[in-house]
């Protein structure tokens, strides 16, 4: 383990004690850490899943409708019905910090509060086709943008768990081991050198004595 | 199209190039859209340009169904940050 030179002294060893401790413990709050992103990712995913599979069948459906319409009606027609939207969309952006990830939450405000409003064109000229396919659009656009919100969020929640992850391990694994190890190393040396210093001690005692007394054992 | 009419704004694109040219210019000269939703089959060929935007957290880019209905692109999405996070796939499908 002790491959690289550390010097067996006092000081290096409690310093290195401090280190393993500080090292159990960012091991500790990382894995609490990674466990907690996990079930808050669990639940993101699920939810994730629901909504692509609404999205998409939804947007399946509207741009069936919309076939339907663009059958009944002429390209140039349609075109012109749709050109000039009487709807805008603002999003407003925050941030939401889940365990220090910052994910995304959008709120949107339109326009018009109007469900009606949008359609932004006159019945005259226009089939019932198109109306509802935009009434298809807009139901499923509540859904497509929590799906952003919810997508963006996993994406994010994903990084940090695998950076987590890897951190866990990295301590785990590898620092804990180490530090481990050199301390054993330490400890073992320093016990040598006090073995060794004790039997010096003995050795010298005899030969004073026998130097003293001519005394001998 | 129809997303026009909700007060989205929209860029139709004939072909993948087309499609990731806007989507650079969308990203790089203005920063001020929070969700772009693109197609999946134009998404197909341009993942390396939406990959980079996985880790920050704006733009979010989010795969629709274009015309041709679904083809699991947007599931695949879900699936590897799924692997991505756990390491191994969990989900079962």
């Amino acid at each position: 383990m002790a491959t690289t030179a550390i010097t067996p002294t006092r000081m290096v060893l409690n310093r290195l004690k401090g280190r393993l401790k500080t090292a159990r413990r960012g091991h500790k709050l990382l894995k609490d850490k990674r466990d907690e992103l996990m079930r808050q990712f669990m639940d993101v995913v699920r939810r994730n899943k629901e909504l692509r599979t609404k999205v998409e069948q939804g947007l399946t459906a509207a741009f069936a409708s919309q076939q339907a319409a663009s059958s009944v009606m002429s390209p140039e027609m349609m075109e012109q019905a749709l050109l000039y939207p009487r709807q805008s969309v603002e999003l407003d952006l925050t941030f939401k910090n889940i365990m220090s990830v910052n994910v995304p939450r959008y709120k949107f405000q339109t326009k018009n509060n109007d469900p009606s409003e949008i359609y932004p064109y006159g019945f005259a000229q226009t089939s019932g086709e198109l109306d509802g396919a935009l009434e298809k659009l807009a139901q499923v656009f509540q859904d497509m943008l929590e799906l952003a919100e919810v997508e963006k969020t996993m994406q994010l929640l994903a990084e940090e768990i695998e950076k987590t992850r890897r951190r866990v391990n990295a301590l785990e694994y590898v620092m804990i081991p180490e530090l481990e190890g050199n301390i054993k190393y330490i400890s073992m040396k320093l016990e040598e050198n006090e073995n060794a210093t004790k039997v010096r001690l003995l050795k010298v005692k005899e030969m004073v004595l026998q130097d003293a007394h001519h005394y001998k054992q | 199209m129809g997303f026009k009419a909700l007060g989205l704004e929209t860029w139709p694109a004939a072909s993948a190039e087309e499609a990731g040219r806007i989507l650079r210019s969308l990203t790089r000269e203005h920063d001020d859209y929070a969700i772009i939703y693109i197609e999946e089959n134009f998404a197909a060929q341009l993942s390396h340009e939406i990959d980079r935007f996985k880790d920050s957290p704006t733009p979010a880019i989010i795969l629709i169904p274009g015309r041709e209905g679904p083809l699991g692109l947007g599931q695949n999405a879900l699936r590897s940050a799924v692997e991505r996070a756990v390491g191994t796939n969990i989900l079962g499908d």
